[in-house]
């Protein structure tokens, strides 16, 4: 029994959104009279952290702290409007919603406090802790919460605003595929180390390096969360997951988490990222919505270091042992590729 | 179907149900009692979400048989917060985004309390063996290991692996 | 260990934000750690009532009779729900947005066409009861014959799996059985090559496997309302369809959900909404329909099987100057949402990477399965580990560093993408520099100081001259083909003739080819061969339909 070390390299790009658009999504915001603001979406938060950064969205567009903004999500009565979170459309679809809806309430919000200093809301700025003042003047100033409460005791208005993101509908030439997919890319490369086993095939995941570009990091921990959670995923999707192991033959499926294989706490890859940034033009502050692409480059990266530490070319995933084993035997002995 | 009076304590407090024979506790704690923490993730005992503490020992509730807890302790994560005061794991926990969907948060706290309530200094090892029978698809693990060892104030802070002021070239 | 570097693309961004970029604590974390956050299930309602579906034991089958009757009587049956019960009692997921044609009944009663596909329901007072009842019920199945592999799926006389999609294909366009990307000639450019590289890559069926599962509930809520608390990823969706099938209107349903415990792409299909509020129309009591996790697994909808036939040219010096791809997406019984992520992989395609000629027929083909659905990367992932895969391929034939290889090819800003859109705000230069640099894999100095700004010279901005072919035509059109004239006057690509060029060696030892495509449509018997290239203008010319086609193969709704 040897243990033959491989490395292997993968690099991606992601389309984000459903890809030809037509895919809208809405949020309402409106403030309470002291100040504080509910965004109310039907989209849904299903771990990726959807109610969290629209909140921060909000606050950075209203120019409020993020603890006065409560995200609501998701009922159909209240919540306006959205196609759901996939295809990783929820940060980048909603997102701007949220910013045109928050945009809007801001609008009345500094209309308000024009009002109280007598000065044009042109002129006024907030510092994102609860004042408005006047650019230059921050003695002028009002807080946020006196601001929405005139507005609606004594000036009538409702300090409140509606968003919707929509990309048109792109049409498809059907004979050469001409269309306008996706307005951004996230893009990512990915460098796996691991060792195969050439007696049982077993492959055992070393260490990951890798860089992933997200547009920008609205929120720097809920990205880490999607990237080494997906990189767990894709790790796992590379060397265990089927739901169909002799596919296309339907037998043998499993039927619980017993003969549905995942890596445990036991087998976590230590992970180093890097984190870049490059504001997508029409992303919520540059925001392209990390949460898909994250696995993508971790299958190949290991088929590729496979190859490399064993001489095995796996085309057919999930990589078993003993697909490994019986590469191995075609090939008469592992046939290390040396380092890279 | 007969059913059959039971007692027993649940975190802390004094319980008394009428349960079907063959009924699993999973469903007696969350449709009879109304303690919603335990999570129904697989009914086979293979996800530990629906983990609680029986007499201090990390038990499956959906396999087990809520008549077998007569005159037991039992703990959920429902019981893990003093009042509102919570426990160093809730709060190492949420300091570490250690949880993304939350759907595995309270069986992985529960299995986390019964290691420190046994071994207030574990070892990462200790840490990966105690929840190794608790799944989650979100995290990949990592975070909850740290948060686990943060909160016995043994590892180091799940906080400090992150630079977030950025590097500097 | 987590880094930023921002010091890469340091002058497109404002980094002094209030609250963006900020580590903040989630808003629902306080939920998460005290077991209090409201998941679908954590609702409690009197008198629940429990639903669960009679299933397919066949891969396919007529349904000759079912009789119920002893089912009636079974203790704590309340309702056994059939196909008649459910008003529209056909949809398909995306006609929500006007794409595609209904091909999947709610509940199958005449035809069966995957194991585990629902018949009828029962609802009863508890699970148990519920499948007691079940087991009581007789089906009389005229089983058929099946087809489990795509392109097996795809041969004339294979059987008819859907009966909405003849030929096991769904029609792109209403034109084609296949999504076509044609950009070049790819044919003119392997003719020119130092090397072919080409190979199959197949993509297993996975699991979305989030550790809540798939559920709802729905109960009577005052005034002729329904609420339905549900775990959906997609809150209209599911609403949407419910209103549609159970034809209702869409504010008499009160849909509570929006805290899901994972997805990843498992929860979109909406099967169970629908059947929790027909069952609580049916009996007046609140009810609960939710997948165990047997069904989570092998009823559930996966992510689908994808098999993948690329070919590439390939020069010596590392350029890939043609790249071809022949796609297969198993996407089983009925299309979900398999159809529209298709054409989400061949905008995608050729991957990162700037390459003068692509060509690729992709089908989405119904075979005797579970349905494939949605999953982290739909459409992209499958095919990047075929794309990524096969560039290390090319770099050992080259014998060349695989990352040097991608970033001789890779895009960057300006470059043509085969789409026909420029390629913008790109960042692959950068991170596979970042990812070399981090695990001190060596690259050579010039490729250490390329920059994605730097795309888009020359060729790489052009849309080449394009052979165009009407393979996979459905209905009575003639396939012909054509030349489409480029939009620019630069003539199709020509690799160099750089004499460094060695000789092409031998041939792949293990060449993979895709088989040609059987034309089972209505398509004319004498298909031509794939683009034969160069293509001669002189074929005569097919008359343009239209510019654009809707994007749906058939807007229906």
């Amino acid at each position: 029994m040897t243990m033959h070390s491989g490395r292997g390299f993968a690099a991606i790009n992601y389309p984000i959104g459903m890809n030809l658009g037509g895919d809208p999504s809405q949020a309402l915001v409106h403030s309470n009279p002291d100040g504080k603001f509910t965004v109310a979406l039907s989209s849904i938060d299903l771990g990726q952290g959807m109610k969290s950064v629209t909140r921060q969205i909000a606050a950075e567009t209203l120019g409020i702290p993020v603890a006065d903004v409560y995200v609501d999500t998701a009922d159909s009565d209240t919540g306006p409007h959205c196609m759901g979170s996939f295809a990783s459309r929820g940060t980048h679809r909603v997102g701007n919603a949220v910013i045109e809806a928050a945009t809007e309430a801001r609008g009345v919000m500094l209309e308000a406090a024009a009002e109280e200093l007598e000065v044009n809301p042109e002129d006024l700025v907030t510092d994102g802790k609860g004042n408005i003042h006047v650019r230059g003047a921050p003695s002028r100033s009002i807080t946020t919460a006196e601001a929405c409460g005139v507005a609606q005791f004594q000036q009538g208005k409702t300090v409140s605003g509606r968003g919707i993101f929509l990309i048109p509908l792109s049409d498809v030439d059907p004979d050469t595929g001409e269309m306008t997919p996706v307005s951004c890319f996230a893009h990512a490369a990915l460098v796996v180390d691991l060792e195969v086993d050439d007696m049982t095939g077993e492959v055992t995941v070393l260490k990951m390096n890798s860089a992933y570009e997200v547009g920008r990091a609205l929120n720097p921990r809920l990205v880490e969360q999607q990237l080494i959670g997906g990189a767990w995923m894709g790790v796992s999707h590379a060397l265990y997951e089927t739901t169909e192991p002799y596919y296309p033959d339907r037998s043998h499926g499993p039927q619980d988490f017993g003969s549905y294989i995942m890596p445990g706490p036991g087998e976590v890859v230590p992970h180093d990222i890097a984190i870049l940034e490059r504001p997508a033009p029409d992303g919520p502050f540059g925001g392209k919505g990390p949460g898909e692409m994250c696995a993508n480059p971790v299958l190949p990266a290991v088929a590729n270091a496979v190859f490399n530490a064993v001489g095995v070319r796996i085309t057919d995933l999930p990589i078993t042992p003993e697909k490994i084993l019986r590469g191995i035997k075609a090939n008469g002995g592992a046939q290390p590729q040396g380092i890279v | 179907m007969a059913k059959k009076p039971i007692q027993f304590q649940l975190n802390g407090s004094s319980k008394s149900v009428f349960v079907e024979e063959g009924q699993n506790l999973l469903e007696v704690l969350r449709r009879e009692v109304g303690d919603l923490t335990p999570k129904l993730g697989c009914a086979q005992g293979a996800c530990g979400s629906c983990t609680v503490l029986i007499d201090g020992e990390q038990i499956v509730s959906c396999l087990t048989l809520a008549e077998t807890v007569e005159g037991a302790s039992v703990e959920t994560a429902a019981g893990l917060a003093n009042g509102p005061t919570l426990h160093a794991l809730q709060e190492a926990f949420m300091d570490g985004f250690a949880a993304q969907c939350g759907f595995c948060t309270p069986g992985m706290l529960v299995s986390a309390k019964a290691l420190l309530d046994k071994n207030p200094s574990p070892s990462r090892g200790d840490v990966i063996e105690a929840i190794s029978g608790n799944l989650c698809r979100c995290t990949g693990y990592e975070p909850i290991i740290d948060a686990i060892l943060a909160a016995a104030g043994n590892g180091h802070n799940s906080a400090g692996r992150y630079s977030g002021s950025g590097r500097q070239s | 260990m987590i880094e930023f570097r921002k010091d890469i693309f340091a002058d497109e961004r404002d980094d002094n934000l209030n609250e963006i970029g900020k580590p903040t604590r989630r808003q629902d974390i306080l939920g998460h750690v005290t077991g209090r956050s409201p998941f679908y299930d954590d609702h409690q309602f009197e008198g629940l009532l429990h639903l669960k579906c009679l299933r397919s034991p066949h891969h396919h089958a007529r349904i000759r009779s079912i009789d119920t009757k002893p089912a009636e009587q079974m203790p704590g049956v309340h309702r056994i729900i059939q196909g008649s019960d459910v008003k529209v009692n056909l949809n398909t997921l995306l006609s929500l947005m006007n794409f595609g044609e209904d091909d999947e009944p709610v509940l199958s009663d005449k035809k069966v066409s995957y194991v585990g596909e629902p018949i009828l329901a029962v609802v009863a007072e508890t699970e148990r009861q519920a499948f007691d009842a079940i087991a009581k019920i007789r089906v009389d199945y005229e089983v058929l014959p099946h087809v489990l592999d795509p392109e097996e799926a795809l041969q004339p006389n294979a059987p008819l799996v859907n009966e909405t999609m003849p030929g096991n294909a769904f029609p792109y366009h209403e034109k084609y059985n296949h999504q076509k990307l044609r950009f070049g000639d790819v044919e003119a450019a392997f003719a020119q090559a130092d090397h072919i590289v080409e190979d199959r890559y197949q993509m297993s069926p996975i699991e979305q496997a989030p550790i809540e599962m798939c559920g709802a509930i729905a109960a009577p809520e005052t005034n002729d309302r329904f609420v339905c608390y549900t775990s959906t990823q997609a809150l209209f969706f599911s609403l949407g369809t419910a209103a549609k099938v159970l034809d209702v209107p869409s504010n008499r349903l009160h849909f509570i959900g929006g805290t899901v415990g994972g997805g990843f792409g498992g929860k979109v299909d909406s099967l169970h909404e629908p059947l929790a509020i027909l069952g609580c129309m049916l009996t007046g009591r609140a009810v609960r329909y939710a997948f165990d996790r047997q069904e989570e697994m092998q009823v559930g909808a996966p992510r689908g099987a994808e098999r993948w036939y690329i070919k590439d040219a390939v020069m010596n010096d590392g350029r890939i100057t043609a790249r071809k791809f022949t796609g297969y997406f198993d996407v089983g019984a009925y299309t979900r949402l398999s159809s529209y992520a298709i054409i989400k992989a061949a905008g995608h395609l050729p991957g990162p990477y700037t390459i003068p000629n692509v060509y690729a027929d992709i089908y989405c083909v119904y075979t005797n399965r579970t349905p494939a659905t949605a999953m982290r990367g739909f459409g992209i992932t499958g095919v990047d580990f075929a794309i990524e895969s096969h560039m290390d391929q090319i770099a050992h034939k080259l014998g060349m560093n695989p990352i040097e290889l991608r970033l001789i090819n890779s895009y960057m800003d300006g470059d043509m993408k085969a789409h026909r859109r420029e390629a913008k705000n790109t960042a692959l230069v950068e991170c596979m520099q970042v990812a070399a640099e981090k695990s001190g894999w060596n690259i050579a100095p010039d490729f250490k100081a390329m920059s994605s700004h730097n795309g888009g010279e020359g060729w790489r901005s052009e849309i080449p001259h394009t052979v165009t072919d009407t393979n996979g035509q459905i209905g009575n059109g003639v396939p012909a083909s054509t030349v489409r004239p480029a939009t620019t006057s630069i003539p199709a690509y020509v690799p160099s003739q750089n004499p460094s060029y060695a000789a092409p060696p031998a041939q792949p030892a293990r060449p993979v080819s895709p088989p040609t495509p059987q034309s089972n449509v209505q398509a004319t018997p004498t298909a031509p061969p794939q683009a034969s290239a160069p293509a001669s203008s002189s074929t005569p010319k097919r008359p343009r339909v239209s510019r654009f086609s809707s994007i749906s193969g058939t807007r229906r709704r």
